[in-house]
């Protein structure tokens, strides 16, 4: 690492900054509907978004800064295992092209802002709602956490405040600012201030990518010298494990481990609060539809990310973090000023995930804890108020949680929320098809999954660590090491089948459904479907 | 809307739910699934593209693969919903269609 600062990559990341922030609180003032103030309105966006401000904001909310920072570092770190991350990214589309439009139909129909409000809609259950707002809300802290630690990477790269013996207020000073700023945007603008913000994220990433991964390769003397150096790091024993570092391809042992991981991510990943909230936000069902054929241009980009962590191997990079691994690979190779655009597009690439991450979590306290538990004759603009509010508690709760505690917790935490999230899948995808689960099956599968997939975790060593070292392990039953939240998930569904069978056999009482069949097909236009788009005439978009 | 729809007319109630097309297209969402988790099909080295092994460079072209797999299903559907509807407003007597 460099000593000091680096002054002009430094520079061209707080034009980038000071940039999007204004954009940021301009935001507000783009496509507005007259002055509402409304959860609709604040926490999505009116929905209104057409097909390209949906896939910028999607791309911007699903492809964050920590997985810029960490994919590339986990190949860095092991090779092979850690390209998971394409197959995940390619599953996850037509799995999603069967069930989203399906519950933007019924959340347009019914209003419902977040996935619980679909749940308790579906099954008449405040306890199955609520089981899945929480879990919505522990899943996104920890990731939001993370964003955080992205935008650490980089300025620690950048030898802005990563130095030991700095006191503590200079060297967390940058990050407090970004913080600050980007809860007052998200305060002022709601879902608007991402997806503007969106636009400038993915076009630098886009840039960068493009330019990496041809410029680093021909410094470097082509692919074949990169994949020859890896593969040669790969093969050195390992001190701490007594094993090889890693492997260009994944062995018979490590092949259950892989798809495991790519089936168990793929199916977890719209199971967050932040993919649903972009995803509702959307104007119509068609522009769902149509993303699941364009996200994909995504994944492509992240695969050439993951070819970073080769590029870093064969440029001789050394980091103790493998988080900084990427960042390091960028100012070693670029001119600085390039440097710079490059560490924007990750500071900024932080940015637009935290808001919307914070803006879900808060509609998920709001609607489904706020408005159900405690106060439920709130006014749509008390909800919007306290929306508001949580989204800034939630923001201060991460920032807390990275500044008191080691990066490690974050990402334990981030593992565990990955495990959590995907046991609400039967609820929510279940109850998109067939009403046949009973709820409190529902509720007993989640639970299983739930406390399987924690303790599991728990039990999982590595070298450096004694709990939560990794998220797989031997699958019971079958012996092959397997995604624990994939485990999990079986399991959840085998005890809510079961259940279901028992609970009707001795006629346990049905919720009430207040959805009907043509409800989960109706498309924007429909008799009793809102369009929501704001006049013709109102709010030119700016950009 | 008065186009005619290349798919088998059912003039009689309700269309059938399983139909030829409708099996496309669950085929075109089912194979990336095959193709990405059958792992042992793709982790080898050889034969590499521009010096990348084949493990990688063949994931990654199953995104192009899996996205034209997604757009054929996308429009697929689209064709189908369209007769579907033109053939109910006809049932329902189409003097509006």
């Amino acid at each position: 690492m460099k000593d000091g600062v680096n002054g002009v990559a430094l520079a061209v990341f707080i034009f980038f900054f000071l940039a999007v922030t204004v954009m940021g609180f301009l935001a507000s003032r783009w496509r507005r509907a007259d002055g509402e103030q409304t959860l609709d309105e604040w926490g999505l966006g009116g929905r209104s978004f057409g097909t390209w401000v949906t896939w910028f904001l999607l791309g911007g909310d699903l492809y964050t800064a920590y997985t810029f920072v960490a994919v590339p570092a986990a190949i860095y770190a092991a090779g092979a295992a850690g390209f998971f991350a394409v197959p995940y990214t390619i599953l996850v589309y037509p799995l999603i092209f069967t069930f989203l439009p399906r519950l933007w139909s019924v959340s347009h129909k019914h209003g419902y802002v977040t996935t619980s409000d679909f749940v308790r809609g579906r099954f008449g259950s405040k306890g199955l709602s609520l089981a899945v707002a929480v879990t919505g809300i522990l899943a996104t802290m920890p990731y939001i956490a993370l964003q955080l630690v992205g935008i650490q990477a980089v300025l620690d790269v950048m030898g802005v405040g990563g130095g030991e013996d700095t006191n503590w207020f200079v060297k967390d000073l940058p990050l407090l600012i970004a913080f600050g700023v980007l809860a007052a945007y998200t305060y002022s603008s709601g879902l608007r201030a991402p997806a503007l913000i969106a636009f400038v994220k993915d076009t630098l990433i886009y840039i960068v990518i493009a330019v990496a991964i041809i410029y680093i390769p021909i410094k470097l003397g082509g692919f074949d010298e990169i994949f020859a150096k890896a593969g040669e790091a790969y093969n050195q024993t390992n001190p701490a494990t007594g094993a090889p570092r890693g492997s260009l391809v994944p062995g018979e042992a490590g092949q259950w481990t892989y798809a495991t991981l790519a089936l168990g991510s793929a199916l977890a990943l719209f199971m967050y609060p932040h993919s649903i909230t972009a995803t509702l936000s959307s104007r119509s069902r068609e522009v769902i539809r149509r993303n699941t054929t364009i996200l994909p241009l995504y994944s492509l980009m992240l695969g050439l990310l993951a070819l970073l962590g080769f590029m870093a191997i064969a440029a001789g990079i050394k980091v103790e973090n493998g988080q900084l691994a990427i960042p390091q690979l960028f100012e070693t190779m670029f001119p600085d000023w390039f440097a710079g655009v490059a560490f924007a597009a990750i500071g900024i690439g932080a940015l637009v995930p935290a808001a919307i991450m914070s803006i879900a979590a808060a509609n998920l306290f709001t609607r489904n804890i706020y408005k159900d538990f405690i106060k439920p004759d709130a006014t749509p603009a008390q909800e919007t108020k306290v929306s508001k509010l949580v989204s800034l508690l939630v923001k201060v709760g991460a920032l807390v949680f990275v500044l008191t505690m080691d990066k490690t917790v974050a990402i334990n935490f981030q593992l565990l929320g990955g495990i959590w999230i995907l046991q609400t899948f039967p609820a929510l995808v279940g109850g998109l098809f067939t009403r046949w689960f009973h709820r409190w099956a529902l509720l007993a599968g989640w639970a299983v999954g739930m406390l399987y997939g924690t303790l599991a975790a728990y039990g999982v060593a590595s070298p450096s660590q004694k709990h939560f070292g990794g998220s797989s392990k031997e699958i019971p039953g079958i012996g092959e090491i397997g995604y624990i939240g994939l485990t999990a998930f079986v399991l959840n569904v085998v005890v809510t089948v079961v259940l279901t069978f028992v609970l009707k056999a001795v006629n346990a009482p049905d919720g009430v459904d207040e959805t009907s069949a043509e409800d989960y097909t109706a498309d924007a236009g429909d008799k009793g479907v809102q369009v929501d788009l704001p006049p013709a005439t109102a709010g030119t978009a700016g950009h | 809307m008065s186009e005619t729809p290349d798919v088998p007319r059912a003039p009689e109630g309700e269309p059938p739910v399983v139909t030829p097309v409708r099996v496309v297209i669950a085929l075109c969402l089912i194979a990336p699934f095959v193709a990405m988790l059958w792992v042992g099909s793709y982790a080898k080295v050889d034969p590499t593209f521009i010096g990348i092994p084949f493990f990688y460079w063949y994931q990654m072209l199953w995104v192009l693969i899996s996205t034209a797999l997604t757009m054929t299903a996308f429009t697929l559907w689209n064709r189908e919903q369209r007769a579907r509807k033109a053939a109910r407003q006809a049932q329902n007597g189409g003097a509006s269609a």
